[in-house]
């Protein structure tokens, strides 16, 4: 389950890279011969286009299947509009006319503290919570009905047991957010824990490391990687989630905002705010591989 | 010489998934101070358990093992293990990994300067000096090994047990270590236990080669006497008749009267 996760599309992505400058070089002994993989000789141009090219084709199509099916008019906006409409929100993205009519700026922000607040108390919980399950045979057969039972649950099933135990839209969007970001991180720890090389224990013990050293040495190194993949899946659920949640619950947020926008009838910022997700949600998901990656060993 | 290690009556019997497995019967053992021991004996014939039984990784179902007059109950920094597998941490480096067993034995006795040379004399002993703040990915297997190594010295064991500690490597960089290995403990003067499957290896480091029989429920078969001159060279070893006549009982041992079973064949 967890080591299938490890690799991501972008991972694929690079790997033509590797290879490219050997095919691109005549001189190249065979096409096995691996370059060395630290030395950078020039820039390979070829290879860059083949890395650009591909998702410019792929947005292109994208833009021009929707222009042409919106050439003829009707309530649908063109892509030009929406761009323009775009240009506008970005304009002033920081205003406040109101509590109810903020700029997207501040409705990016106010979703962000959500499911930062959320995830945080989630990882505050789960992380220990799956350490404990790894290392405790006992708890680990005691709980992992419970999570089993759980964690298929949509998120959003738990909100109105937020709302009827916080009596307030904002915990309860943050306590839906802590539900769904708590699951992955829970069991992909526990099972990080329970996958740290026998031989690794062994060293521990043949060096008769102290519980401490051995957390600290031994045990936190190996799960790391594991973890990590938990924290990234836990991070794009809940920017799954926050959208929704915020539809329902209301107050300021980017899920609230789309929701606003269709009642204002105002698709172009509905597409806005569908880009705008999504681009936040590529950039948590690019930052969490960054630091997974300065993680990662190899032995 | 006294007996240093001791393995008296001893028997194993693992719990698997399929009912009791005995693994090995009746050992009895008796290893002097400052001997190199090589256990040989074809796969699953139980050599490494013994091993681990010697390294307190597991406990014996029967029987009693002794080290230095005490009962080994548990793993110890006086009987340090060089795994087959290296076994070292990834995330630390070279010298970091020697590091952890350094701070283990000598930490509470010595300055923060004297570990620091301890752990930078293991790593010279074997000849990764050059190494010590690189990380184990970065480094060849042959070299692994020898941080491996390294590391099992630096705690200054009384014994030194070693579970095919060259098995994944190439000839000739096993060779090489080979060598090293062999300076290294005349110079240390260590008692060494080691596992190996490669006859010559046993007959070219080793006082004493322990021959097993085939498993289930294996033992002792017969101890062979190397009485080989020290220092040892490979080269002028390879004709030599002493050299020729170890190296036929074994494998006289090993392949005529304990053929490997057929089914691992």
């Amino acid at each position: 389950m967890v080591s299938a996760v490890f690799h991501s599309p972008l991972d694929a992505a690079d790997e033509p890279v590797a290879e490219a400058p050997a095919a691109a070089v005549p001189a190249a002994v065979k096409p096995a011969a691996v370059p060395a993989p630290r030395a950078r000789p020039r820039r390979d141009w070829r290879a860059l286009w083949l890395q650009i090219l591909p998702p410019v084709f792929g947005l292109g199509l994208l833009v021009g299947i929707w222009a042409l099916l919106t050439i003829k008019g009707g309530n649908f906006p063109t892509p030009l509009q929406t761009w323009q409409s775009a240009v506008d929100l970005f304009a002033d993205p920081f205003y406040r006319r109101g509590p109810n009519d903020q700029g997207i700026g501040w409705n990016i922000l106010f979703s962000l503290q959500r499911v930062a607040v959320g995830f945080g108390l989630a990882a505050l919980v789960g992380i220990p919570l799956g350490f404990m399950l790894g290392r405790f045979t006992f708890l680990n057969r005691m709980v992992s009905p419970l999570v089993s039972l759980l964690r298929p649950v949509s998120p959003l099933a738990w909100l109105p047991i937020g709302l009827l135990v916080f009596k307030s839209a904002n915990p309860a969007a943050i306590w839906t957010i802590f539900i769904c970001s708590i699951w992955p991180m829970i069991i992909n720890t526990a099972v990080g824990v329970q996958r740290v090389p026998e031989d690794y224990l062994n060293v521990a013990k043949v060096l008769n490391l102290s519980e401490w050293k051995v957390i600290t040495k031994i045990l936190f190194p190996a799960v790391l990687p594991y973890l990590l993949t938990g924290v990234r899946l836990s991070v794009g659920t809940a920017w799954l989630v926050i959208v929704a949640a915020e539809m329902l619950t209301g107050g300021v947020g980017i899920g609230f905002w789309v929701w606003d926008e269709w009642n204002n009838l105002n698709v172009q910022h509905i597409l806005v705010a569908i880009f705008v997700i999504g681009i936040v949600g590529l950039l948590l998901e690019q930052g969490l591989m960054l630091i997974a990656r300065r993680f990662s060993f190899d032995d | 010489m006294q007996d240093f290690i001791d393995v008296q009556d001893a028997a194993m019997v693992f719990q698997t998934a399929r009912g009791p497995f005995p693994a090995l019967r009746d050992i009895r053992l008796k290893v002097a101070q400052g001997e190199f021991i090589a256990l040989i004996g074809h796969s699953g014939c139980g050599k490494s358990t013994l091993l681990n039984l010697i390294a307190g990784l597991i406990k014996p179902s029967e029987g009693v093992l002794i080290c230095d007059r005490r009962e080994i109950a548990a793993p110890g920094p006086e009987r340090a293990v060089v795994f087959q597998n290296h076994s070292l941490l990834p995330w630390l480096t070279c010298a970091g990994n020697v590091d952890l067993a350094v701070e283990r034995v000598f930490g509470a006795r010595e300055s923060k300067a004297q570990l620091k040379a301890r752990t930078q004399a293991a790593l010279e002993l074997v000849g990764m000096g050059h190494a010590a703040n690189k990380r184990p990915g970065e480094i060849s297997g042959g070299m692994k090994q020898r941080v491996g190594i390294a590391r099992a010295l630096a705690m200054e064991p009384k014994v030194l047990l070693m579970d095919e500690p060259f098995g994944a490597l190439d000839a000739l960089t096993r060779a090489h270590l080979q060598d090293e290995l062999l300076k290294i403990v005349a110079r240390t003067r260590s008692t060494v236990v080691m596992v190996t499957h490669d006859v010559d290896e046993a007959v070219l480091l080793s006082d004493r080669i322990v021959m097993m029989t085939n498993g289930p429920a294996a033992t002792i078969g017969e101890i062979l006497d190397v009485d080989l001159p020290r220092p040892r060279d490979r080269v002028a070893l390879s004709e030599d008749p002493g050299y020729m006549r170890c190296r036929k009982a074994v494998i006289d041992f090993l392949y005529t009267r304990h053929q490997r079973p057929a089914l691992a064949a």
